[in-house]
């Protein structure tokens, strides 16, 4: 049965120049699991607003074509009609919080429908234990964390009990852990509830697994429906920045087809012989005890370096430091801990030094708990953990935002922060009066001078608010905070170039993360915090390739081996065993040149190509 | 912007929160009546200490201090005032000579006195609001009103909501501000007005587009067409009794405070507030029927 159909849709908001939607035709059957894919602006919240109505009803523009959500059509059927059919959940929670209350929150929809007490306060303590938010009931909603209010706001969108759930980047502000707890509970509901899920979102990797349906979207029309798995072969020849880091990876070593996740990764990796068929893990994560890193930089690669370009950091398996804490006490490992901390990474005047810094606030809790940190110039760390971890709060101590309750801050300089909505800056209607021209000129907005902040995309509105906060005599230190909220692969790539040229300049440059992808792509340390402080911190190699969920695809798939983290890094660590392989199976010659050809990344996919052709297990398809 | 968050509700455990909506709502109009139905300093000033008691019991004593603070700016004031635009009383204790079209200035201690009382009763009023806003949930209460007018109830929703939001809001905004290179002009300059107009513009803007989203929210949830709102059946506990009879005790002993003449008080032309036995029992009784609802804590947690 079809319960969301588009046919030949074409929409255009209000004082637009070009259509949002371009002759889009699809049908949705109940219960089906839909991603959509697709690069910033190219339609994808568009698609969703059109699915509940609110295109045109509520933003009005112009609207061709006919929708109908379980059978009503939205240009007759305003927005209100059609929230009882679907429910909704965008990027930002708080805006979907109306209520004061929890409690009064899933009970809005309810009422607001004309249902009874009793349904009502079934309804809610239903959607309340289904989605775990039972003991958050009686909570106020500006109490709440980020990954609560969207889950509370998921619940609201449920009350009712819609068939279909449309849901517009709904783990973009939410850390891994959070973001996969929502997209299993989105699984849960849409197998076990057969709720019609509509899912849009640019951490594909994330949700691919989950989905039956991808649909793509490019400049506004239809450019794929199909499997994830016909998706990603696809991606791959039409739209190489959709593809999943895994994906990437079986396609540099020249694997099809692509794995739709971890696990079926692995499978098909196990299967040739290129990973070991014992349990990746079986142990609880590491503890990266690793603090010094040494001055090295080798371990940044970049989303967007071609094949082949991407220097290989491997780490030694366990790390140094890691096996000397290993036979230190607890408590000795702890104070070296700090101790080296304190050093940081190398000799000479740090660019920015923590101690025992606290944020205690008065009547709540302390966020902040003793935070030791150290950047020398030229550093680039990755600052990692959940949500309230600490991480927004360190970065606004460093910047001077707020002031410790206990400890010292040291700065060689001015610290530039970048805060996360970069709208925040933006004061005038001109974008040239907002930074002088010469910062303007570089940052590759000089032609756009003229258009107001407000009307940028977000690529460019994210290099406007970092243009504007690194202005004037350069800062010693470049703290961003979550920078890549709502950005896809592509924007993500061009900052994470920036960042890297900053760093190579002298700039000290932290940024606080969800996004284990961009972390390794910008950053050579990583330090997790938790509770307030930092919990791990090393070479971002070590710490991103042996968690469970701080960690990258590639790492998921490879499961730490040799510190890959990203496809380019684990293709040459499969090349290097392909050849091993090839090497023990095949006559002497062809093995020294496969194991040769292992070294760089370019010869990956030939290796890994002559070592399948040589003998590896049927199914290892050659690109 | 971080104090109108601290006078926001937040569910704690406390008997005034643990009490439904319509019967602290009945209370604190209960305690309106009989702030502005007494003027003796002694019953008011008992109604403000047995207020902030009411507070303290309730777990929302540090924002009731704030509330406090906040009454006494506006209090000096009201009393300067009134001494000065007052030309009643006897006891003259400054002379500011001849005023031209205004009369003579002398001040008067009925003047000062009466405009302490008026500062008081204010300040009795405000803590009353804030003892409100903190410990009644506004959902509950905008619940009841939408059973009576569904569009007023709708817009003191979003305001209410709107509240914490736009605090938020501007708190980011301002931070970014502060962390551009040398900041935004401050000072009394042209550069700085313009710059706190930009601001403005920029808080305004960020709270449109902050509407609008709550807007389309809400027109998902059926709000629009939203029926009469279904009236809640719901068993009165112990603190609904407690507090409905403590109501009705407040107006009872205002009542006979004010009618019965034992709370009598007049600052013209010479200060008259006897302080009787009568009064100090009725004081007492006041303060007690305001506090005694607090003293059961059983079944406060939600």
């Amino acid at each position: 049965m079809t319960v969301l159909s588009f046919h030949d849709v074409t929409y255009t908001y209000p004082g637009a120049e070009r259509p949002s939607l371009q002759h889009v035709s699809f049908e949705l059957a109940a219960g089906e699991f839909c991603l959509l894919a697709g690069l910033s602006g190219h339609g994808k919240s568009t698609l969703l607003r059109a699915a509940c109505g609110l295109a045109p009803h509520f933003h009005g523009g112009r609207f061709a074509g006919r929708v109908q959500l379980a059978g009503l059509d939205t240009r007759e059927h305003g927005p209100a009609r059609l929230g009882t059919l679907a429910g909704a959940l965008f990027q930002d929670p708080e805006s979907q919080l109306v209520m004061s209350s929890v409690r009064a929150e899933l009970a809005l929809a309810l009422e607001s429908r004309g249902h009874g007490d009793a349904v009502v306060a079934r309804g809610v303590e239903e959607v309340a234990l289904a989605l775990g938010v039972d003991h958050l009931l009686e909570r106020s909603v500006h109490t709440l964390s980020g990954g609560e209010q969207q889950r509370v706001a998921l619940g609201a969108a449920l009350a009712g009990r819609p068939p279909v759930l449309l849901l517009d980047e709904p783990t973009s502000q939410l850390d891994p852990v959070a973001g996969d707890e929502l997209i299993g509970l989105l699984r849960r509901l849409n197998q076990e509830w057969d709720v019609t899920i509509v899912l849009a979102e640019h951490r594909l990797e994330r949700c691919l697994p989950a989905a039956d349906r991808v649909l793509a979207l490019g400049d506004g029309r239809l450019a794929h429906d199909g499997t994830p798995s016909q998706f990603l072969e696809w991606a791959a020849q039409a739209a190489p920045p959709l593809l999943t880091p895994g994906a990437q990876l079986f396609s540099l070593v020249g694997l099809a087809p692509p794995p739709v996740g971890v696990k079926q990764a692995r499978a098909a990796l196990r299967a040739r012989c290129l990973l070991s068929s014992e349990p990746v893990s079986s142990a609880p994560p590491p503890v990266v005890r690793h603090v010094n890193m040494g001055n090295r930089r080798q371990g940044a690669p970049s989303l967007d370096a071609p094949p082949g370009s991407a220097e290989l950091s491997a780490p030694p398996a366990g790390g140094v430091l890691a096996r000397d804490l290993a036979a230190a006490s607890p408590r000795s490992a702890a104070s070296r801990m700090r101790r080296w901390a304190f050093r940081g990474s190398g000799a000479g005047a740090p660019a920015l030094q923590m101690r025992g810094v606290w944020h205690e606030l008065r009547d709540g809790p302390a966020i902040l708990r003793g935070a030791e940190l150290r950047l020398r110039p030229g550093e680039s760390v990755a600052l990692m953990g959940r949500n309230g971890a600490g991480k927004s709060t360190l970065l606004r101590h460093a910047a001077g935002l707020l002031a410790p309750t206990r400890g010292r801050i040291e700065r060689a300089g001015r610290v530039a922060l970048l805060l996360q909505t970069p709208g925040d800056y933006f004061v005038h209607e001109r974008a040239c009066r907002e930074v002088s021209p010469a910062a303007l000129a570089r940052a590759g907005l000089a032609e756009l001078a003229d258009r107001n902040p407000r009307d940028l995309s977000g690529g460019e509105r994210q290099r406007l608010a970092l243009a504007i906060v690194t202005d004037g005599d350069e800062p010693a230190v470049l703290a961003l905070d979550e920078p890549t909220r709502g950005m896809d692969r592509h924007a993500k790539a061009v900052l994470a170039r920036e960042l890297r040229e900053r760093a190579a300049r002298g700039q000290a440059v932290i940024v606080a993360t969800h996004d284990p992808e961009f972390a390794c792509a910008c950053a050579e340390r990583a330090v997790l915090l938790a509770d307030g402080r930092a919990i791990a911190d090393g070479p971002i190699a070590e710490l991103l390739a042996g968690g469970w969920y701080f960690a990258t695809a590639t790492a998921r798939i490879l499961g730490g081996a040799e510190g890959a983290l990203t496809p380019e890094q684990g293709a040459a660590v499969l090349a290097r065993r392909a050849a091993d392989r090839g090497q023990a199976e095949r006559p002497p010659e062809d093995g020294g040149r496969a194991a040769e050809d292992g070294e760089g990344m370019a010869s990956a996919a030939a290796a890994m190509a002559s070592a399948a052709a040589a003998g590896l297990p049927a199914g290892g398809t050659r690109r | 912007m971080n104090r109108a968050l601290s006078l926001l509700y937040r569910p704690l455990p406390s008997p005034l929160h643990a009490t439904r909506a319509g019967v602290a709502a009945l209370w604190g109009l209960a305690l309106m009546v009989a702030a502005l139905l007494l003027y003796h300093p002694l019953a008011l000033t008992a109604l403000a200490l047995a207020l902030l008691g009411a507070g303290w019991a309730a777990g929302v004593g540090r924002a009731l201090g704030s509330s406090l603070r906040m009454a006494a700016i506006w209090a000096i004031p009201i009393v300067a005032i009134n001494v000065l635009v007052s030309r009643e009383g006897l006891t003259v204790f400054a002379r500011l000579g001849d005023l031209g079209p205004f009369g003579q200035g002398d001040l008067t201690v009925e003047a000062l006195v009466y405009g302490a009382v008026i500062a008081l009763k204010i300040t009795v009023l405000v803590l009353i609001t804030a003892l409100c806003s903190l410990c009644i949930d506004p959902d509950a209460l905008l619940r009841i009103c939408r059973r009576l007018s569904f569009r007023a109830a709708l817009t003191a929703s979003l305001a209410v909501r709107m509240i914490p939001l736009l605090a938020a809001d501007t708190q980011r905004i301002a931070d970014a501000q502060r962390t551009r290179h040398g900041g935004l002009p401050e000072g009394r300059t042209a550069a700085g007005a313009r710059a706190r107009v930009a601001l403005i513009g920029a808080v305004l803007a960020g709270s449109l587009d902050r509407a609008m989203d709550v807007a389309a929210t809400l027109e998902l949830r059926g709000f629009a067409t939203a029926p009469r709102a279904p009236r809640l059946q719901r068993p009165w506990s112990r603190h609904d009794l407690a507090f409905a009879a403590s109501a009705a005790a407040i107006v009872a002993f205002a009542l006979l405070a004010r009618l019965g003449g034992a709370a009598a008080f007049s600052a013209y032309p010479l200060v008259h507030a006897p302080l009787t036995p009568v009064l100090l029992v009725l004081c007492a009784a006041l303060a007690f029927a305001i506090l005694l609802p607090f003293a059961d804590r059983r079944g406060v947690e939600r």
